[in-house]
């Protein structure tokens, strides 16, 4: 039998249920990945073994007993944006040191209800705030993956840095990620592993550490579709607690795997055919279309004419409500305090301190778009385009079923690379931001793997609340990409 | 739109940031070249659209006016740098 932690979720559900194997057994084999494998990946920044362990063996007697919830016994890596009691949880920003929530977020409780077992907290951007997690206070995250002869470290992408970095190296069966410009989608695709932001407002927000309240949406981050169709299923809920939760029912998107592509319209978004953008991604988008179309999908040219303006127009409304939603951060109620000679000084103090330099640059272009006399010319500027950005989606969804685009401009780079200018690291998420300007769920799906031997993954995108859809078309292409080569184990020390 | 470097200084007062000298001034290369950026959104005819206020068509929901949770103030102060009892402690605000 193959290593415990190689399972895919899936397997692993399947084989605990028929006792092949116990929870604590695939707990402990994922704890032993941590211990040998954590220090070279730091996709961790938090492991919990012990408290680990002791959901294993509840969920040991649970499937004895024959009261298995649907993760009983699944091992899960959570990102450190989301809040668990009685376990410390910082964003990965130093102006939360220490912070020990004392709730849940609605997310984890739900995870904890079915049964799943919690094997640490995981680094992430300092509050979500990067696309290839070189902004966290507990350090950069390591992609497992290399380039072909090469030994250059690469990032995991961002800001879900460390859930990718820990699925992709089988540091857990599965893990929790948000998604506000790209968080999920990015880093899944630059690891060769499965990425779904669902739809604004199908996965409750409560308890998770809030960076742009209009735009932040959870899912899951799994080494295949099936896993993040399960792991979602669980996830999703309407929370009274969150009042943009919608009240719709959850679907059995297992049941809609098998669907296949045919008689279905995919639409092409010719917008997503950027200047410069490397030949490889072409190619790999042109092959997935292939391979659509050879399952009997239709293919249709489409347009979202206002596509290149969705990153310019998050790139003021994003900072806008993280500068609102961080205000909270003021030395006085949990966290970080740096004395000053008086309140102000203190306020101030703490905030220097304790937000990092993407945070605070974020915060003062916030703070500037939001000022008097600016206001109109960026916030409601922004918002205006950002309405016409969802009507082009409305537009093209009254054609097609589903859209069909590249996930990322380009593969893995190397750490220290694209940190020195703030727009070459925010055109990372130029393919991801309209889904979230517009609430509309996206997956990225493994496809291929670039010149250098790093994944690529492909975008899907469909109507608000039909992840349904995404799950078919992406196992469609997840089953003609074949099995991708895996990342050679070169960071567990034995 | 430009910012110069008192206004760097004034942005960060109202976010409540200290920032010395060499920070605002590599602040204000930064936020320029943020700002000069989304300033292509100019070239978007916006005359007549609503700007959004929520992404998803739904209605809010109504719920009773009443208390449903609460009562639990040692959870609260539990996480403050500084607290005595149930009441966080900051340096002195009014003379």
């Amino acid at each position: 039998m193959s290593k415990l932690n190689d399972l895919t979720l899936a397997a692993a559900r399947d084989g605990l249920r028929t006792r092949d194997f116990s929870a604590r057994e695939i707990t402990q084999a994922h704890i032993d990945a941590i211990e040998t494998g954590n220090e070279a990946l730091n996709a961790y920044i938090l492991p919990t073994p012990d408290l680990a362990l002791k959901t294993a063996d509840i969920a040991d007697k649970n499937l004895v007993d024959g009261e298995a919830g649907p993760l009983e016994g699944i091992p899960l890596g959570i990102k450190d944006l989301f809040c668990t009691k009685d376990v410390r949880t910082t964003a990965c920003s130093h102006i939360l040191d220490g912070f020990t929530p004392t709730y849940e977020s609605t997310i984890t409780q739900n995870l904890w209800d079915a049964g799943a077992v919690m094997l640490g907290k995981l680094n992430c951007d300092e509050f979500a705030m990067g696309s290839s997690n070189e902004t966290s206070h507990y350090g950069s995250v390591i992609s497992p993956w290399r380039r072909n002869g090469s030994n250059e470290p690469l990032v995991p992408g961002g800001s879900s840095g460390g859930s990718a970095s820990a699925v992709s190296a089988r540091l857990c069966l599965g893990a929790t990620a948000t998604d506000t410009g790209g968080s999920i989608r990015q880093p899944a695709a630059l690891t060769g592993t499965v990425g779904i932001k669902p739809t604004y407002g199908r996965c409750s927000r409560w308890g998770v550490v809030a960076f742009a309240s209009s735009l932040d949406q959870a899912g899951p981050l799994t080494r295949t579709v099936h896993d993040a169709a399960i792991m979602l299923g669980v996830m999703a809920s309407y929370d009274p607690k969150d009042s943009t939760s919608v009240d719709v029912p959850v679907p059995d998107y297992e049941a809609v795997l098998s669907g296949g592509v045919k008689g279905l319209k995919v639409g092409i978004p010719k917008e997503y055919r950027m200047e410069g953008m490397p030949e490889e991604i072409e190619k790999l988008w042109q092959q997935g279309i292939g391979w659509l179309k050879s399952e009997g999908a239709e293919i249709i040219d489409v347009s979202l004419p206002h596509t290149k303006y969705a990153l310019p127009a998050y790139y003021i409304v994003a900072p806008a409500e993280a500068s609102s939603n961080l205000a909270r951060y003021d030395g006085v109620r949990y966290g970080l305090r740096v004395p000053g000679s008086d309140i102000i000084e203190q306020y101030e103090n703490t905030r220097s301190e304790g937000f990092g330099s993407e945070v605070k640059r974020r915060v003062l272009i916030g703070t500037y778009v939001l000022s008097a006399g600016y206001f109109d010319a960026y916030y409601l500027k922004a918002q205006r385009v950002r309405t016409l950005i969802k009507r082009d989606f409305e537009q093209v969804f009254e054609k097609v079923d589903v859209l069909l685009t590249p996930a990322t401009p380009g593969p893995a780079f190397a750490l220290g690379e694209k940190s020195g200018d703030p727009i070459e690291m925010y055109l990372n998420d130029i393919f991801t931001v309209p889904a979230n300007m517009s609430g509309l769920p996206g997956i990225s799906v493994p496809a291929g793997l670039s010149q250098d031997g790093t994944p690529l993954g492909l975008q899907l995108i469909s109507k608000a609340f039909d992840e349904e859809m995404l799950f078919r078309v992406g196992k469609v292409i997840e089953d003609a990409a074949g099995t991708l080569p895996e990342p050679l184990n070169w960071w567990s020390i034995t | 739109m430009k910012v110069d470097e008192s206004t760097v200084r004034n942005i960060a007062r109202l976010a409540r940031i200290k920032v010395d000298d060499t920070q605002a001034r590599t602040l204000e290369g930064e936020l320029n070249g943020i700002l000069q950026w989304v300033e292509q959104l100019n070239e978007v005819d916006t005359e007549g659209v609503e700007p959004m206020t929520c992404v998803t068509d739904m209605r809010a929901k109504m719920r009773k006016d009443e208390v449903t949770d609460g009562g639990y103030p040692e959870d609260i102060v539990k996480n403050a740098p500084e607290h005595t009892g149930t009441f966080f402690v900051v340096p002195k605000v009014v003379e």
